[in-house]
């Protein structure tokens, strides 16, 4: 976080390691190959690495080890609270037989980390854990065999640990000391790495504490926000009032008269002030918004009939899943159930509004930014600053809590505009709430329907599932995904938007169930047009698609008359999913015994994307019903990560996701009329407090030793959502499918 | 001053108690039943009857902080003591399970319980008696079909002799005036209607009309202002003090959604009444707000708009002031963060308006709070940040800078009050 | 110029009077603790102690703090020597992202101080003016009830001591 100034900053990752890169051999170690099966690298790298690896193999750019010993691991992920720092810290400490406190970690900084694009789609582990795997395991092999050469000795006599290499009459080499000559530094990762077996793992599977807790629990400096650069100025940006209003006029005089007032920026329809002091440049910022005036029109949909717009929309069709088993045809099942699901729209509501820091010095242009992609913001801000890719800067520095694609990017588009307004010195833009709630990309309005029958075995005959959605990603991209672009005076547009294509899918993500049905038929109606700003939350299409069939799923178990883990159970081959299915149940004690009058249980199940995690959620709720009113009173969750690095983190994660779907399934829905969004602070948008937190949430988590990595974030968010659904019907009768579950919504479902 | 009424009104009220107490006090039981069951009622009447009820506030009453609805526990403080709300649940022990319709007519009608004894009149029954006996079938139509729930209600907290029941029986000769409301034929329906919710069960005036010493409601200063919960029910008749006069559409707004963006956001008692309409056919509201506005008359304008003090001749700023604009001009003043939906404008709010100042105090000490987590103003409290005595003045700075109006009187001493929740009159 | 006790020293601010604390708490005395979540009172990031009870700092002009004992997460202690409420939150792994932390913290150390065994409504509602967007509510639960069990053991153990500072 130091800058010094007068000093450019670093501006080549390239350049700080130096040198080109050589391949050089190593011997391999005996030891389990490849159990963290790499993927095949695309674009160019060599295949049999994994693929964050085999794009950028120089194992400098991953682990440097220094003359005195210290060891930086450099990622191309970012924290966004989900705890991966730790996690990684965790991997290389493993594989370099140190303990997790002898490692600095560096995130995403196009300055000095590996380009790993987005820190999205609860990839960091599956990515950037099995690079930084294979990494680690690469050096540790060099290690061993500088060592082996230095002592005359075969590595395979040699032990590693404590940061050093020993011989088994004592001898001991540091780490500092093998590489002092530059052992690492042309050295190439390859394929065929060995790594360490998993019998011997001390550090990974550990409930190691992580690492960033005390600072942020005791006031250190951890986030963006807290970032202090001398000579700092602060900045507020005047959104317009609504999405289509463009500003007419302003007049900018007794502004720049206030006290501190250091200048006004307007660039077209984009207005901001910079003053000396945070709460001058707020009070300029709110007179500046006085004096702005503003030509609006309505440019909203009806929020009344939102679902309707959406279907009529041109639609891009794509069957993403069609199977038709012979001699099992529809004329098999019983009566034809049908449904249909809604889903408002909602937001991320990051607790920290965004907030970057921007500094344009000497011609180059630095951002501090808690965006989920460092480098995909640099090219944007290449783009919109007109500047070459070398003279910009991004790094990362944590924000409050990231649930996607929120305002970070536009933040540090900000940070960039006013930086280069008033260069010399770094300007903090910091959004206002009421910025965040109105202006961040909304996950998505969706719809989905979906028809089947049950057979006259009991199993689901047939089903056939439509989504609806907008996309689900509209990230940088060029310059016309940062929302401050759009309002200069030569404005940027966005890119037209595009699908996220099947296995992970988008709008679509989880719209294939995993379950075995031997005629399916799943189709992606993907609408370009967007009525309002969306991109990435939490857990994507999941979120909506699992929402939809597990309670679709309830509804088929129900004319099955079976009892719906049981039914689930009947349609699940994968013994993964199975395993957490069984283990949800059992350890939520799920039965067919009367609850208390107006209590309901529900499951939920999906494996994140049907390739990430596999989560099954069972809960408790209860309805009241004078009011509608709904409070998940516990829930119990069965997670399958694979090779669970950091169990803690996982069930920290899982519950926190828990939670937090809890929160968007029974309240959350953003509000607008047909010119402005009119959810603009927690009143307006409000989630779950205290007083309707459950009792107890439980994870339980199924470690799969030597099993590759899987993404857990966003795992919970669709199973959750079910399995709410499913309670609530189950403790009311009443099915409901519109997100959210609102107690009115509720009421009006049960009736008197 | 609270202690001598007290006693004067428990001393009046024993006189005339045992002058009526030969003649009425004695009431018969009428014998109990068996829970009727569920399906017995027809669906179409519960439906009404759960109209109703929302009409009448009844659950707010009825249900404790946190407890099962109708089931009974709500502290309801009067300047004699508190009363505990009953459970109405069917629950046959502690609730009205073994009420037949007909003693539930006569509680309505004549605040007497099913065995017999004199209600307290914070169950209003003097408004409830205008309620129809088909509505009251209705309501118990829905009252019985309710879960029931086990729960007896704490014993009230009274001062003897209140506790003596029978001196109820004077209270009501001198005070109640039992029958059904009985429409003016000259009004139009609607009018009528909102005249027989809003006298009858929505019994507005039990805290928009101030109370005598015996505490009933006095009759010639009708929708006059009164009290409830140390708050003020502002005055809904011609002495209203609303800087914007409030017309049929304000009032149909506040009713229907909790907000006039010319008046207030319904906070304190009042908020759960507009949930409970939040279930009420639009008719209903709109004839309710046809009814009290016909009460508020026509009030003229104000000649000169009131004045407020904003453009006040350079001078230092007071601490007041400074205050104000740290902790409210974020959000209360014209353009702040919630510029494009900002909550009602200062210079129009009642509460600042009104000749008490409690509300104001009440709203700064305690802020506005999201009811049911639904969408609603969600405004801090300050009671921790700001003391007795930077309250007050932040009180009397806003009642002169946005009403024009002079300053209220003991100010810091009922902000003392209001803090420690001792604040009713 | 404005005088303010914080965290047991006196500082004076050159200000304008209606600035919120919390923009003084973190550009004058660069204090990070208190954040800055919606300006408006709603979430709790910015809760400071004032007199030991919690305030939302972000609209609380300093003006209205003169002569009141301000605490923040800073002055329950730090990284090497947490107070028990700072212990009770790093024992249970009690934050995702963490910005929300210290304002819990806050709710939590004035709870304590004034209730050393409060039930597990009390905490909830000590706990309803802050907003955790992370979803780490059930660990916040479990450091509150921790914290309770430490500082009354501490207490015990050292009854004439202050309970947190």
């Amino acid at each position: 976080m130091k800058h010094s100034k007068g000093s450019p900053p670093e501006l080549s990752r390239r350049a700080f390691l130096g040198g080109g890169a050589l391949l050089v051999g190593f011997t391999l170690m005996p030891g389990r190959l490849l159990a963290q099966a790499p993927r095949e690298a695309k674009g160019g790298g060599d295949v049999g690495l994994p693929k964050a690896l085999g794009a950028d193999p120089a194992l400098e750019s991953w682990i440097r080890i220094d003359a005195d010993g210290a060891i930086t691991v450099f990622t191309g992920k970012a924290e966004l609270g989900q705890g991966i720092r730790t996690a990684l810290i965790q991997v290389a400490a493993e594989e370099l037989s140190v303990t997790p406190a002898d490692i600095t970690l560096v995130t995403a900084d196009t300055g000095r980390t590996p380009n790993e694009s987005f820190t999205a789609g609860s990839q960091s582990m599956q990515e950037s854990g099995t690079a930084i795997l294979h990494a680690a395991a690469q050096v540790r092999a060099i290690l061993l065999g500088l060592a082996a050469e230095r002592l005359g000795l075969p590595a395979e006599r040699l032990t590693i640990a404590n940061a050093a290499v020993t011989a088994p009459g004592g001898g001991s080499l540091g780490f500092g000391e093998l590489v002092a000559d530059g052992g690492l530094r042309e050295a190439t990762a390859r394929p065929g790495t060995a790594l360490k077996p998993v019998a011997d793992y001390t550090v990974i599977g550990q409930g190691v504490r992580r690492i960033d807790i005390p600072a942020k629990v005791t006031g250190g400096p951890a986030y963006v926000q807290d970032l202090r650069l001398p000579g700092m100025v602060h900045a507020r940006v005047v959104r317009p009032p609504s999405p289509s209003a463009r500003l007419r006029g302003v007049d900018t005089g007794e502004v720049e008269r206030m006290p501190g007032v250091v200048g006004v920026h307007r660039d077209g329809d984009y207005l901001a002030v910079v003053a000396e002091r945070e709460w001058q440049a707020i009070t300029a910022s709110r007179a500046l918004a006085s004096a702005a005036v503003w030509d609006e029109r309505p440019s909203l949909p009806d929020e009344n009939d939102i679902f309707d717009t959406l279907l009529g929309l041109r639609s891009e069709d794509t069957v993403i899943h069609d199977r038709r088993l012979a001699g099992t045809g529809a004329a098999g099942g019983g009566r034809r159930l049908s449904a249909e699901f809604r889903r408002g729209y909602q937001i991320h509501g990051s607790i920290g509004p965004s907030c970057a820091v921007g500094l344009f010095e000497d011609g180059g242009m630095t951002v501090w930014s808690h965006a989920q992609g460092m480098f995909p913001l640099r090219a944007a801000l290449v783009e919109m600053l007109g500047l070459p890719e070398d003279r910009v800067r991004c790094i990362h520095v944590e924000g409050s809590g990231c649930y996607g694609h929120n305002g970070a990017d536009d933040a540090g588009a900000d940070a960039a505009l006013l930086a280069r307004a008033f260069p010399g010195r770094p300007v903090r833009v910091q959004w206002m709430r009421e910025d965040e709630h109105a202006w961040e990309p909304f996950g998505p309005a969706m719809v989905s329907r979906a028809s089947g029958s049950v057979g006259r075995d009991g199993g689901i005959a047939d089903l056939t599932y439509e989504v609806w959605s907008n996309a689900h990603s509209t990230r940088p991209g060029g310059a016309g995904a940062l929302m401050p672009a759009w309002h200069l005076a030569q404005p940027f547009e966005p890119d037209p938007p595009k699908p996220i294509p099947q296995p992970a899918g988008g709008g679509d993500r989880n719209a294939i169930p995993l379950y075995a049905i031997p005629n399916a038929r799943i189709v992606h109606h993907f609408l370009p047009e967007m009525p309002l700003r969306v991109s990435a939350l939490r857990g994507l299409g999941a979120y909506m698609n699992v929402f939809s069939l597990e309670s679709f799923m309830d509804e088929l178990a129900r004319e099955a008359g079976t009892d719906p883990v049981e039914f689930r159970l009947r349609h699940l081959d994968d013994p993964r999913a199975r395993d957490v299915v069984t283990l949800a149940a059992e350890r939520f004690g799920w039965s067919a015994a009367r609850l208390p009058s107006g209590h309901g249980r529900g499951f939920g199940f999906a494996r994140y994307k049907n390739l990430a995690a596999y989560c099954a959620v069972a809960v408790e709720v209860m309805v009241a019903r004078e009011t509608g009113a709904t409070r998940l009173l516990r829930a119990v969750a069965a997670i399958d990560s694979g090779q669970a690095v950091n169990p803690d983190g996982i069930r920290n994660q899982t519950e926190g996701g828990i939670i937090q779907s809890a929160s968007w399934t029974l309240m959350e829905r953003a509000r607008f009329d047909r010119t402005r969004v009119t959810s603009l602070d927690w009143s307006g948008y409000p989630i779950l407090r205290f007083d309707q937190v459950p009792e107890s949430v439980d994870v339980h988590v199924i470690d799969r030793p030597g099993s590759p990595f899987l993404g857990t974030g966003e795992a919970a968010q669709g199973p959750t959502a079910g399995a709410i659904a499913n309670a609530v019907a189950d403790a009311t009768g009443a099915r409901l499918r519109e997100l959210p579950l609102t107690s009115d919504r509720v009421k009006a479902a049960i009736g008197v | 001053m609270r202690i001598p009424r007290i006693v004067g009104g428990a001393v009046a009220l024993a006189v005339l108690g045992a002058a009526g107490f030969t003649a009425i006090a004695w009431r018969s039981g009428i014998e109990p039943i068996d829970p009727p069951a569920s399906a017995s009622f027809d669906p179409v009447q519960v439906a009404e009857g759960a109209r109703l009820a929302a009409i009448g506030n009844c659950m707010q009453c009825h249900t404790a902080p946190d407890g099962k609805p109708f089931a009974g526990g709500y502290p309801l403080k009067t300047p004699f003591g508190t009363i505990f709300g009953t459970n109405i649940t069917p629950d046959p022990e502690t609730g009205i399970g073994s009420w037949s319709e007909a003693a539930f007519q006569r509680a309505m009608a004549e605040g007497v319980d099913r065995a017999g004894s004199h209600l307290y009149p914070g169950f209003p029954y003097d408004h409830f008696t205008k309620v129809t006996e088909r509505d009251n079938r209705a309501l118990y139509a829905f009252l019985m079909t309710r879960e029931p729930v086990a729960a007896d209600a704490p014993p009230n907290q009274l001062p003897w002799p209140l506790t003596f029941r029978p001196l109820l029986a004077g209270w009501k000769l001198l005070f109640l005036e039992t029958g059904e409301f009985r429409p003016d034929p000259s009004k139009p329906e609607d009018w009528n209607r909102g005249a027989y919710l809003v006298e009858g069960l929505s019994h507005c005036g039990a805290c928009h009309t101030p109370r005598n010493a015996l505490g009933a409601e006095e009759k010639d200063k009708s929708f006059g202002g009164g009290e409830s919960d140390g708050w003020h029910a502002p005055a809904l008749n011609q002495a209203s003090t609303a800087p914007v006069p409030w017309t049929k559409d304000s009032l149909y707004s506040y009713l229907r959604t909790g907000v006039s963006a010319d008046h207030a956001v319904a906070s304190g008692p009042m908020a759960p009444v507009v949930r409970n309409l939040s279930r009420v056919p639009d008719t209903d509201v709109q004839a309710i707000a046809t009814y009290v506005a016909d009460r508020m008359g026509a009030r003229e304008a104000p000649a000169d708009p009131p004045t407020p003090a904003a453009e006040a001749p350079r001078q230092p700023e007071g601490r007041a002031a400074t205050i104000y604009r740290g902790a409210c001009a974020t959000c209360h003043d014209a353009n702040g963060p919630l510029q494009f939906a900002s909550p009602v404008g200062l210079d129009r709010a009642t509460s600042l308006a009104q000749p008490d100042p409690r509300n104001a105090i009440q709203v700064i000490l305690h802020g506005v709070e999201t009811p049911d987590a639904k969408a609603a103003p969600l405004m801090p409290g300050f009671a921790n940040a700001l003391t007795n005595a930077q309250v007050a003045d932040l009180a009397a700075y806003l009642r002169t800078r946005f009403t024009g109006q002079p300053v209220w009187d003991d100010l810091e001493a009922e902000v003392g009050r209001a803090r420690t929740g001792d604040s009713s009159e | 110029m404005i005088t303010l006790s914080v965290n047991g020293r006196d500082h004076q601010i050159d200000a304008d009077p209606a600035t919120p604390l919390l923009y003084v708490l973190r550009d004058d005395l660069h204090l990070n603790a208190a954040k800055f979540g919606c300006g408006l009172g709603q979430c709790g990031s910015c809760m400071v102690l004032a007199d030991g009870l919690p305030v939302v700092s972000c609209v609380t002009p300093v003006v209205a703090l003169e002569g009141r004992r301000i605490r923040t997460v800073e002055g329950l202690g730090g990284a090497d020597d947490p107070g028990p409420v700072q212990r009770a939150f790093i024992d249970e792994q009690a934050a995702q992202c963490g910005y929300c932390i210290p304002g819990f913290i806050i709710s939590a150390q004035a709870l304590l101080e004034r209730t050393p065994s409060p039930s597990d409504a009390e905490i909830r509602t000590a706990l309803k003016p802050n907003l955790c967007r992370c979803g780490t509510h059930i660990r916040i639960l479990r450091a509150v009830r921790r914290a309770a069990d430490a500082m009354r053991t501490s207490v015990a153990a050292n009854p004439g001591g202050e309970g947190g500072q």
